[in-house]
């Protein structure tokens, strides 16, 4: 009887003998690289079907299957299997680098012709088609403006409304509005921008305007909030999510009331992630055209009040400079999209700063 | 100062899910008290029925009695925050608060009270920390942040924290089950100096420490998973661990439970 019992145990798998095994010299990779990219600027140019870029994508093709053969002969499967695998995810990573690097480089390049004080400095009132000058001031400064305002309806509002749901909300009201909070964050700019031409411009302000409807710098904020609310929300929920719950039953048990330890404990804690939602939703927000074009009507002159008369911004200065008939107006374009680029990542890296500053240094 | 805790009938529920049942024990102020049992048992729902810590959780309820010194703390008028200001709580894990500096998770609960005179919160931080046996550690760096202490340091400071807003009566829900052996030493000394002045509720695993440091020990158990935790039985320490007079107490404390 016994017998039989020891002889239907599973098998352990073999040990190995050693614990060293082959493995390829360092130059091994490298060395393929250069191989590979050799042979395939062979084929490419021998055969005359392309360029450098086919010469690349064969190269990477041809390293990857050298690497695996080459791995494959010498240090055996599972090590050929690692090394293809880690390259493939090096080069998904390349990949994905790539257009953001030749995105920061067309700006650069291409913006950097008209990154003069004149650009700043001056808007394009009274500019001509001949004029070589002219800037962006007036749609930095309406930038500035109507993304400023919709953060400040949208961060209090976005941040109340996340805090509710994660640590008030209970049964359908909650439920609700989490799936409206969704819903909205799929509705796309130009409908937000036709909601509030029609409700707000076309409707509400005329009754502050002697009658007639007001297009504005506030209208095109307004639109930006209706944008930048889901995306705050969201985030902002996740992050309150991730608190752990013993540190809200730590204030508890000190007899903290329920809004002091949501107030003191739990959004210092998450501040961080809600900061980084916020810009990610304030990024998204300077970006768009759609809106800042049906409800603030645009403009070419520098106008400070958000409430009064046309405003443009800078993503539509580009949108309207890419389509001037004016050999000059292309550089300005450039220029006004390397400048919103660079304006929303100062912003970004000041936020990250002061959220980082109320954090202890260890 | 220190005050008695009388539970009746207490039944605790997690939804549809009864946790424990029918619980009547007795607390005098001054004392340590253990709660031990298997897992499961619940001693923790117990504990956090205690200090009204049990309905933070969604559909969780208390029914039956608890009062301290007379007062019903699960009457329709009791100020829920009242009651966590008189009993104060130490949890399983250290919880410091990651935003806060050491000082100023040990005067977090004065402070987010309201208190705001510096004096006073250093005065309070030095006090509680020299009764945690804490302070010389920490003294010098009182403004780097208190998740940067060691495991056993943060439970110190936690329990600093808890008795800085002096509650009368502190519950401990294993509160040395993450620690070393000398961090564990630590706070057991650490409640024999606070018994003098709080009562205080311990839940443990560890028979020795229940027998070392409490006046007072209580038994719960289980018949089988999914059925309610009831008190087994409820006696002075010494009783319990050297003449139980319930099988399973004694089957229990002895290893040969289930």
């Amino acid at each position: 009887m016994t017998t039989t019992v020891t002889s239907h145990r599973p098998q352990p798998p073999a040990q190995p003998v050693t614990l060293r095994a082959k493995r390829l010299p360092a130059y091994a990779a490298p060395a393929v690289a250069v191989v590979a990219l050799l042979v395939a600027a062979g084929i490419v140019y021998g055969a005359g079907i392309g360029g450098p870029v086919l010469v690349v994508v064969l190269g990477a093709l041809l390293y990857l299957a050298g690497l695996y053969a080459a791995a494959n002969a010498v240090e055996g499967r599972r090590s050929a299997r690692n090394r293809t695998w880690s390259a493939l995810i090096h080069s998904a990573f390349v990949l994905a680098v790539l257009p953001l690097a030749s995105v920061v480089w067309t700006l650069v390049s291409k913006g950097a012709e008209r990154l003069d004080g004149n650009f700043f400095l001056t808007s394009m009132n009274n500019i001509g088609a001949r004029d070589a000058n002219g800037g962006a001031y007036h749609a930095i400064v309406g930038t500035l403006e109507q993304v400023g305002i919709a953060a400040l309806i949208t961060v209090p509002l976005g941040v109340l409304c996340a805090i509710y749901v994660v640590e008030y909300g209970r049964g359908r009201f909650a439920f609700t509005i989490r799936f409206f909070v969704d819903v909205m964050t799929g509705i796309p700019s130009i409908v937000t921008g036709l909601f509030v031409l029609a409700f707000w411009v076309l409707i509400v302000s005329p009754f502050f305007n002697d009658g007639r409807p007001g297009f504005s710098g506030f209208a095109a904020a307004l639109a930006l909030s209706v944008l930048m609310l889901p995306t705050v929300v969201r985030s902002s929920e996740e992050m309150l999510r991730l608190v752990p719950a013993p540190l809200r039953e730590g204030a508890y048990a000190l007899g903290v009331p329920k809004w002091k330890t949501v107030l003191r404990v739990v959004l210092p804690t998450a501040l961080p992630g809600i900061v980084t939602g916020i810009m990610l939703a304030i990024a998204r927000a300077a970006g768009e055209t759609a809106p800042v074009l049906l409800v603030a009507g645009g403009g070419a002159a520098i106008n400070f009040n958000p409430f009064e008369n046309n405003q443009s911004s800078l993503a539509l200065f580009v949108y309207q400079q890419a389509g001037e008939a004016s050999k000059y107006s292309p550089a300005r374009a450039w220029t006004a999209a390397l400048t919103l680029v660079a304006l929303v990542l100062i912003l970004t890296v000041a936020a990250k700063l002061l959220a980082r500053r109320n954090r202890l240094g260890r | 100062m220190a005050k008695r805790i009388e539970a009746t009938n207490v039944t605790a529920y997690y939804g549809a899910f009864k946790a424990i049942e029918n619980i009547n024990l007795t607390v005098e102020p001054k004392t340590v008290t253990a709660l031990i049992g298997p897992s499961g048992c619940g001693k923790s729902t117990f504990l956090r029925s205690i200090n009204r810590m049990h309905e933070v959780l969604p559909g969780a309820r208390v029914e039956g009695s608890l009062t301290i010194d007379n007062q019903d703390i699960y009457d329709r008028d009791v100020d829920v925050t009242a009651v966590r200001r008189m009993i104060g709580m130490v949890f399983q894990r250290p919880n410091p608060f990651p935003t806060m500096s050491i000082f100023e998770n040990v005067v977090a609960g004065l402070r987010l009270n309201g208190v705001k005179k510096k004096s006073i919160l250093e005065e309070a931080a030095e006090k509680a920390l020299r009764s945690a046996n804490l302070w010389d550690e920490v003294k010098d760096r009182l403004g780097k942040p208190g998740a940067g202490l060691s495991g056993g340091q943060q439970q110190r400071l936690c329990i600093a924290r808890t008795i800085a807003v002096e509650p009368q009566v502190v519950l401990m829900d294993e509160p040395c089950s993450a620690l070393d052996p000398i961090s564990t030493l630590a706070i057991e000394d650490l409640m024999f100096q606070l018994k003098d002045k709080f009562t205080i509720i311990i839940v443990t695993h560890n028979m020795q420490q229940a027998a070392r440091v409490s006046d007072r020990t209580a038994f719960f158990s289980i018949e089988k998973t999914g059925d309610p935790g009831r008190l087994i039985e409820y006696d002075n320490t010494q009783k319990i661990f050297s003449n139980p007079s319930v099988k399973k107490t004694e089957d229990y404390i002895t290893g040969r439970f289930g």
